[in-house]
């Protein structure tokens, strides 16, 4: 055998070991991650909420659900919206203020339209979404597992009760 | 042989306290004996058993490194203390610390005392730091014992904020709310990020039992192992020897036996230092708001005062960039600075040089200038999204300003070694000084002079 194989084959087997020892780190760290991820249970924030019937909520009305950490919005065109409490910002409480008819973040001074689009930085884009659905053209359900990031509020999001002849 | 015989002979109790530095007499009569009994001790082997002589004045080190080692102990005698009488568990972490008050005997001191040893060992830390800047001991071959030391940092910071969340108040709830929601802004993985530490989507139960097994177990094992590493370098690369400025470095220094000469310094220092943290921790209680509630959030909210800096950025820069690149570019620039030359010049001699020290002045009042006129014209006269409306915010509210202070830091560099005639380490030191004073002076405006909605405001 010629140097430069001997070479190679010791080439071969450090690279081998290199690369066990590489999938071992990366098995543990896999391991620890699945371990430690969070679980959520049934019925908490992040499952689906029963937000109630249509006609409850006049249009252009702001509710809480404390529980769901959301808002549910009825915009003036009947169009149904759940916004995340959370401020996009760094997290805070955002709370409505119904005299001034918009969100005001008491954290670092963002507000928010009712629509959750972003009157005043520094929050970086407007409240985030939960899917709204609205069953038998009556039920609302809120399900907060699932949530939208937006960049702007151009598009339409809201949900629209279906006419029932 | 001589030592033996004599630490055989004599009494029950005197063999016993010789048999811990395994036979070395208690009482050595001669610079060997006191050399003997430093390597035979498992404490004082931390040692060397002589050192050069002008490397133990106080002006020097300060004691810097040694203090931070009596905060941890500290730290660890009274948290372990703290730990018999708290639940980590949204129902009664609060309800633990109301009672510390009113049923625990010395309750409230000890929390005290923990409280104002963490917030302590994160000053003294940074002022070591600063120590080993400006004296030159961080050039070769301590350059990993440097890293080594960036590492303790960053763990002492994270320990302070998984400790901030355990007692559960507002400040405690909202304080963690907005430092994990930082992480958010990390490209692509920084949700998930945040959610995994959470344990959910928001700060919860299952955020304190996180925070619980960080504090308690993972920071502080993760200290012991880097600081370990870190005393043996310290000791390995041999201890910096300090000059006057212009003094040349000498081939032979004085040598003196570590005891009686540095273990009594050590020991009278340590003394003074834990009265002055009792009496402090006597007069001045550790802050507890109302329990925490999560539907209301406080007016103004702030971080931890360590991060308040951040959060400054954050009021004017692109949250990617105040949250993730600058502080990332930051820490790994700092990381790296014994790296960027090779020269032991300046090692031993505080700011270097005469120029050294009028150039590191240079930079601090730069930095402070600077930062604070930012700041005030950023706060009334700029409105970089407004002002470029057609440019999405992370290119007006983010690139921009970024690389207008990036141009402005390569000015001053080039200032530096061009007309003003810097050698590296001396432009280096002036840079650092620059930015870590504007860092500091963000915290501070941050902590004192943001009100309400974060306005600028007078904090009297
Ligand atoms: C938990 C935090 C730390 C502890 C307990 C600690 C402890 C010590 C001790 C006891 C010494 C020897 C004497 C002294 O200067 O007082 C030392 C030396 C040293 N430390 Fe630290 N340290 C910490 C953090 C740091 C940091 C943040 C840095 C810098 C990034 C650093 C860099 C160094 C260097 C380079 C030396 C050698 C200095 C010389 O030879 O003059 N350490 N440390
Ligand atoms: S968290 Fe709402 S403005 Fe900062």
């Amino acid at each position: 055998m010629t140097d430069e194989n001997g070479l190679t084959r010791r080439r071969f087997l450090k690279t081998g070991w290199y690369g066990l020892g590489a999938l071992a780190v990366g098995e543990g760290v896999y391991v620890g991650y699945r371990f430690l991820s969070p679980r959520i249970g049934e019925g908490q924030f992040g499952g689906i909420f029963d937000a109630g019937r249509v006609d409850e909520y006049p249009p252009g009305s702001v509710t809480l659900f404390t529980e769901g950490r959301f808002y549910l919005v009825r915009q003036i065109d009947g169009g149904f919206l759940a916004l995340y409490r959370q401020c996009t910002h760094l997290g805070c409480a955002v709370p409505w203020d119904a005299e001034q008819q918009k969100f005001v973040c008491p954290c670092h001074g963002s507000n928010f339209e009712q629509d959750g689009a972003v009157l005043n930085p520094p929050a970086p884009r407007p409240l985030d979404l939960f899917a709204v659905t609205i069953e038998n053209g009556t039920d609302i359900r809120v399900d907060t597992g699932q949530k939208t990031q937006r960049d702007n509020t151009d598009g339409t999001f809201a949900v629209y009760p279906e006419e029932i002849p | 042989m001589s030592d033996n015989q004599e630490a055989n002979s004599g009494g029950l109790f005197k063999r016993f306290a010789e048999s811990m530095n395994r036979g070395a007499p208690m009482n050595p009569s001669d610079d060997r004996g006191r050399m003997k009994q430093v390597m035979d001790n498992l404490v004082l082997h931390l040692h060397p058993a002589k050192v050069a002589k002008p490397s133990i004045k106080f002006t020097y080190t300060w004691g810097l490194g040694g203090l931070a080692l009596l905060l941890l102990v500290i730290l660890v005698i009274t948290g372990v203390m703290l730990m018999f009488v708290y639940t980590p568990d949204p129902e009664h972490a609060y309800q633990d610390m109301l009672n510390l008050k009113t049923d625990v005997w010395f309750g409230q001191f000890m929390r005290n005392l923990h409280h104002w040893s963490g917030n302590a060992l994160v000053v003294v830390t940074l002022l070591h730091l600063l120590r080993v800047m400006y004296t030159g001991a961080l050039s070769r071959p301590r350059e990993f014992n440097w890293i080594l030391g960036v590492s303790l940092l960053v763990l002492v910071v994270v320990a302070n904020f998984t400790g901030y969340l355990l007692p559960w108040d507002q400040l405690a709830y909202w304080a963690v709310t907005v430092g994990v929601s930082l992480l958010q802004y990390v490209p692509l993985v920084g949700d998930e990020l945040a959610y995994f530490i959470l344990g959910g989507p928001e700060v919860g139960a299952a955020t304190l039992t996180n925070f619980y097994g960080l504090h308690l177990a993972i920071v502080p094992l993760l200290i012991m192992g880097i600081l370990s590493f870190h005393l043996f370098r310290a000791r390995k690369d041999g201890f910096s020897i300090p000059r006057k400025i212009g003094e040349a470095q000498s081939e032979r220094v004085e040598r003196i036996t570590t005891i009686p000469h540095l273990v009594s310094r050590e020991f009278i220092f340590a003394l003074a230092a834990t009265a002055v943290l009792v009496v402090w921790a006597i007069l001045i209680d550790a802050p507890l708001e109302e329990a925490a509630d999560p539907n209301h959030s406080p007016n103004p909210a702030k971080a931890a005062w360590y991060f308040m800096g951040i959060q400054e950025l954050l009021l004017h820069f692109h949250p990617i960039f105040a949250a993730i690149i600058m502080p990332a570019v930051g820490l790994t620039m700092l990381a790296l600075l014994p790296y960027m030359e090779h020269t032991k010049d300046g090692e031993g001699v505080w700011f270097h040089s005469k120029h050294g020290r009028r150039l590191a002045v240079l930079g601090l009042i730069t930095g402070f200038v600077g930062t604070t006129l930012l700041v005030i014209a950023d706060e009334y006269y700029i409105n970089l999204p407004e002002q470029l409306p057609s440019l999405p915010t992370i290119i007006s509210n983010g690139w921009v300003p970024f690389a207008w202070t990036m141009a402005g830091l390569w000015l001053y560099w080039e200032l530096l070694r061009g007309p003003l005639k810097a050698a590296i380490s001396e432009a280096r030191q002036s840079m650092f000084t620059l930015i870590l004073t504007g860092f500091v002076v963000l915290t501070i405006i941050g902590v004192f002079f943001r009100g309400e909605g974060m306005a600028l405001d007078w904090p009297w």
